[in-house]
């Protein structure tokens, strides 16, 4: 018997990384999947995005568990695109229980070198984009009067101040300011709201050039090694650990979205290895 | 199926009754055995509420036997270094190892500031704070000299965040609690040993199902009493519940005691219904 069966979750960004982890944890613990993902590139950043394929091999990954899954493209800076997404999911899955608002993209600059275009793509995704996906799937949650429970994928960053990421480090502190906010608005529906706060995690937003040549500014990016972003990555936490993995994350937020946490709103919960601390 | 601490030893205090007991209870139902100290007996500031019993820690013992698990258990003051370390070695000498350290002890009475007498004072600093501190002294060297790492949870409070009236000393203590974690989830992360703290709303033990403090939530009243109580309580939270189970801080417990929470560190984790996000 699984923690979540039953129930249905709505999870951006599933296609890859982190998504894809959590929508396989919750369909390993009896929940169906409702997932979208934009499978496109940004203008502004500087690495690979999620493709069609990796969607569709999250789809390939979630069936094989024996669990529904409904995907669709869509980009969480339409909120016409993430309706139907989600109206279209939970006519198919019958219900909606939990939303996981994971969708994220990162780019580094010194201030000054910040664009209008990377602050206006990061603020959009990752933090309006937020807001568009609660603002979606709560009409849903509200439908059969059970309650729910939400959580918000932020950062170390939505803690604590880091350089050359200003635009990051605003838009995932103001996720937490959305997330108390509507912890306390969804309270009496019994709608639990919650962030998780990730230290680096192994995936494609921290392995790439970008990343590297940011971490290791005194070689050319394409000849940095993952053991030498590895160290520099392993002096950001207390624990002596280079990075956490996706499932680390994933099971934070089944934490979070379980019955074991059926009276926790509110909160700040860091997966960082003590990097907050430190 | 394995448990979630499986082969684990966890050393508990205040282990004979409440949250302590149910402490004990969770994680040997997840495979782990305990060795658990209380003081047993009254402590002499603490008026509003009976004291835990040597019946109650024989009580706690019978019901972990129940479950199959192994339990070393001692009448033992936290204000005792010498008696809480004669504790933990014997019951480490007896059950081979120690993994999971729970400073769960602790004592609550309502005061207005200016009317708290030097031993009250005295007293609540002594239990709720340099008895958590004591707890950890004894507990480190074991857990270091095993090598395999190891996860402390502080208990404090919604009180160790946030100031709450009539409570000058209890509030004191419960933030010093934070300080404690904090600095030890950096000192022994090192050694792969996590320290984090849980900070409940209202739980339903005797510690505030009591007649003193069913008055303070409702002064008008000639007759307080637990119904009376409820709603007041109820509007403390953010969440329309009165107060928490036991259960719920053991399950947050035991969330970041278990490998789920393997790189979770110096994490203060409300398990308040939304208490401090009001």
């Amino acid at each position: 018997m699984g923690k979540l069966d039953g129930k249905v979750a709505f999870i951006t960004g599933a296609a890859r990384g982190q998504g894809r982890s959590h929508a396989l944890r919750l369909a390993q613990e009896g929940a169906d999947i409702i997932a979208v993902d934009i499978c496109a590139q940004v203008g502004s950043v500087g690495y690979p995005l999620a493709t069609p394929e990796d969607l569709a091999e999250t789809v390939r990954q979630v069936e094989a568990l024996d669990r529904r899954i409904v995907a669709s493209q869509a980009d969480v800076r339409d909120s016409g695109a993430l309706t139907e997404a989600v109206d279209e999911g939970v006519a198919q899955l019958g219900r909606l229980d939990i939303v996981l608002a994971n969708a994220g993209i990162a780019s580094f600059g010194p201030v000054t070198e910040l664009t209008d275009e990377m602050w206006d793509d990061m603020i959009d995704i990752n933090l309006t984009g937020v807001f568009k996906t609660v603002r979606a799937a709560v009409p849903h949650l509200r439908a059969h009067g059970q309650g729910g429970a939400i959580v918000i994928t932020s950062s170390t960053a939505g803690i604590k101040g880091m350089g050359n990421l200003a635009h990051y480090v605003s838009a995932k502190h103001g996720v937490v300011g959305l997330m108390k906010t509507l912890a306390n608005e969804l309270a009496p529906d019994m709608i639990r709201v919650n962030s998780v706060h990730p230290t680096a995690v192994d995936t494609d937003m921290i392995h790439n050039d970008q990343t590297y040549g940011l971490f290791v500014p005194d070689k050319p990016a394409a000849e940095v090694t993952r053991d030498e972003a590895g160290e520099i990555f392993q002096a950001l936490n207390a624990l002596p650990i280079r990075w956490v993995d996706p499932v680390d994350i994933s099971n934070a937020i089944l934490f979070l979205i379980s019955d074991d946490a059926r009276y926790v709103t509110g909160v700040q919960l860091p997966v960082d290895a003590g990097s907050v601390v430190k | 199926m394995a448990g979630r601490v499986e082969g684990k030893v966890a050393f508990i205090t205040g282990a004979a009754r409440s949250q302590g007991r149910s402490h004990a209870l969770r994680l040997a139902q997840e495979g782990a055995d305990i060795i658990a100290v209380d003081i047993a007996g009254p402590v002499g500031s603490i008026r509003m509420y009976p004291p835990a019993t040597e019946e109650d820690l024989a009580e706690t013992v019978r019901q972990v036997e129940a479950l199959d698990r192994r339990i070393v258990a001692t009448k033992a003051d936290v204000r005792d270094s010498g008696a809480l370390r004669a504790a933990l070695d014997e019951g480490v000498a007896q059950l081979g190892r120690l993994d999971i350290v729970l400073a769960n002890a602790g004592v609550f009475e309502i005061q207005p500031a200016l009317e708290l007498s030097d031993d009250d004072w005295r007293e609540m600093i002594d239990i709720n704070l340099t008895g958590v501190w004591n707890t950890c002294k004894v507990a480190l060297p074991h857990l270091v000299e095993g090598g395999r790492g190891g996860a402390i949870v502080l208990t404090s409070s919604t009180a160790g965040l946030k100031g709450v009236p009539n409570t000058v000393h209890y509030t004191a203590a419960k933030h010093g609690v934070v300080g404690i974690m904090r600095t030890l989830a950096n000192e022994f992360a090192e050694h792969s040993i996590r320290v984090n703290s849980v900070h409940p709303t209202g739980v339903d033990t005797v510690m505030i199902q009591n007649e003193k403090t069913w008055g303070l939530f409702t002064p008008d009243d000639p007759s307080p009493s637990r119904e009376k109580a409820e709603p007041v309580f109820r509007a403390t939270n953010a969440l329309p519940v009165p107060w928490v189970d036991p259960v719920d801080i053991s399950n947050a417990i035991l969330f970041l005691v278990s490998d789920e929470a393997r790189y979770i560190t110096g994490v203060t984790l409300p398990v308040d219904a939304g208490f401090t996000t009001r």
